[in-house]
């Protein structure tokens, strides 16, 4: 069975599993539908659309609550997505995994339950120039509170590396959270934060991992990561929206307050006083979003019996292959770490076109059913620092295949065209 | 195809070259507006004359193609236009880009009819409205000579 297994990982039948995404078999505006906005979205296999399918109409009811059968069931399966979430980023127990809403609110929750209760005035928050708004603004709202200040490990340029020179100096400046992302979303540079992490435990700081462009697309281990928290999102691996997995170190989570109140979260409820719930379950107050927790359960399972090694592989042979299709159009400016690079990117290509915008390029694009993004990408103090307003963004993943990326490639060869005759 | 009927060469060429592009030294009034969702962003700025007509009218800043153009048209279009023909040449504007069925265009809108095709791109509508939300802002906020204002579109 191990050998017969290694073999499969060594070589996913890509085209079966392209075949297992419904929406994937569509036309677009008369096209067949080429779809490149993975890193805002992951489109859904069959078995996550079953389990979703299957919970509601057969064990669907309320968690921790009810001693009836469907209630067992759904406990059982709920508190065996967050097992399974402990073992698909290497966590060491599952009380370590709080089921959130997504990233976003992983973020939000740190910044507002853990923030909020260990920095004071004049105490510095680390993060980087490359964050989405979503790792910048929590940690905003935060100093607003508490008076902390923020500083930013800077970005070299177009290429998207973090410029390390002085992060010794940048850590040593009285930070007390270094919060940064695993994969940036509109550069594609995957960051060394096993460094970053290893610098900052040194020095008694405290860290978070945003892995929201990063959990579903290579093998992830907070062990080995060893950052103090990590947020990910379901949507983008696969999963439902409305879920995402927010791992915080135990012994942290112990020593933060919770998050909301109410019920679920709580120990023993008198009129004046409540003793919280053991961790996980103080983060998680009400019902929680069962149904996603078991969807993205059976996204997990689908991405590993691919293998994230595998799929780290494919999204980046895609992404060279883009790079290098279109360097082969005149004046076009790329950005992330180029081909040559000894770093390391993920599976997605950020570009402007000459002479044309990048609303106009999405835009066309879509009128022959290349689905791309164009826009700030939630960057928008970087892509002021790059002097940019915007870029078009093609991400990748496991079921798009060297074709598809032709195809984008010939499109927007075409509207380049398009757009500068009579120039 | 549907964007060549979105993309005219009137389109594009004053994409290219924005008509009354640039400050206006002497205006009354600027109006900064941008779309936070998608970084297009405009100022406009405008001059009233003695009649309290739209003596001049001029944008600065970047966007996109349709972004660009319309505001472009736009000044063009209302140079010296009386603040009541220009409301109602907006809401003809509006109107033609919002309508759910194949709208009836008024002849006074002139080459503004060839952004007619943005209507089938609802996600754009907001780039060929921003500008003219920026001077309907000028327009409904009387100010003191000079003043400065913001506004945000969002999607």
């Amino acid at each position: 069975m191990g050998q017969l297994t290694a073999q499969i990982r060594d070589k996913p039948d890509w085209i079966k599993i392209r075949s297992e995404f419904p929406i994937l078999d569509q036309r677009v505006h008369g096209h067949p539908l080429v779809y490149l906005d993975n890193a805002a979205t992951s489109q859904k296999p069959r078995p996550v659309l079953d389990a979703l399918l299957g919970y509601y109409e057969r064990d669907n009811s309320n968690v921790h609550r009810g001693i009836h059968e469907l209630s067992n069931r759904a406990t059982a399966a709920y508190e065996g997505a967050r097992k399974r979430a402990a073992q698909f980023i290497g966590a060491k127990s599952a009380h370590e995994i709080i089921f959130t809403r997504g990233t976003t609110e992983g973020i939000n929750l740190v910044a507002q339950a853990w923030g909020t209760s260990h920095l004071k005035a004049g105490d510095k928050i680390l993060l980087t120039e490359m964050e989405h708004h979503s790792n910048i603004v929590p940690w905003q709202l935060l100093a607003e509170r508490t008076g902390a200040k923020l500083s930013y490990v800077p970005v070299t340029g177009d290429d998207g590396l973090l410029d390390l020179s002085r992060i010794d100096s940048l850590l040593s400046d009285g930070v007390k959270i270094f919060s940064m992302t695993h994969i940036s979303n509109s550069m594609g540079t995957v960051n060394p934060v096993r460094e970053l992490c290893a610098k900052a435990r040194t020095l008694g700081i405290v860290t978070l991992v945003d892995a929201a462009q990063s959990a579903g697309h290579l093998p992830l281990d907070v062990q080995e990561i060893g950052c103090d928290f990590l947020a990910f999102s379901g949507h983008k691996i696969c999963g439902p929206t409305g879920i995402g997995v927010l791992y915080g170190r135990e012994s942290i989570l112990n020593e933060t307050p919770p998050y909301q109140g109410g019920g679920e979260m709580i120990s023993c409820v008198d009129f004046f006083k409540t003793t919280w719930n053991a961790v996980p379950h103080k983060f998680e107050a009400g019902t929680p979003n069962i149904a996603d927790a078991i969807g993205l359960h059976a996204a997990m399972d689908y991405l590993d019996a691919i293998g994230r090694e595998s799929i780290l592989r494919h999204d980046q042979q895609l992404a060279a292959h883009a790079l290098e299709r279109l360097s082969e159009i005149k004046g076009i400016r790329l950005f992330g770490p180029p081909l040559n690079s000894t770093s390391e990117r993920g599976g997605l290509v950020s570009f402007l076109l000459p002479d044309v915008h990048a609303h106009d390029v999405v835009t066309i694009a879509d009128q022959y059913g290349v689905a791309l993004r164009g826009g700030h990408h939630c960057n928008q103090p970087l892509m002021r620092k790059l002097g940019i307003q915007s870029t078009s963004r093609a991400s990748f993943y496991f079921y798009n295949t060297l074709e598809e990326v032709d195809r984008m490639v010939d499109v927007l060869k075409k509207i380049k065209e398009f757009f500068t005759r009579g120039i | 195809m549907e964007f060549e009927e979105l993309y005219q060469e009137v389109i594009l060429d004053h994409s290219r070259r924005p008509r009354n592009f640039g400050e206006l030294p002497d205006a009354d009034v600027h109006v900064h507006a941008n779309n936070p969702m998608c970084g297009d962003d405009v100022t406009v700025h405008v001059k009233f004359g003695a009649d309290n007509a739209l003596e001049a009218v001029s944008f600065t800043g970047n966007g996109c193609s349709i972004c660009m153009a319309s505001a472009s048209m736009m000044t063009q279009k209302l140079k010296k236009k009386s603040r009541g023909e220009s409301a109602e040449l907006m809401s003809k504007f509006y109107e033609m880009l919002t309508a759910e069925q194949e709208p009836e265009v008024d002849k006074r809108l002139g080459d503004l009819v060839l952004l007619k095709g943005v209507r089938k791109f609802p996600l754009r509508v907001k780039c060929a409205t921003l500008a003219w939300h920026a001077l309907q802002e000028a327009l409904e906020k009387p100010q003191e000579k000079g003043a400065q204002l913001l506004i945000e579109d969002e999607l």
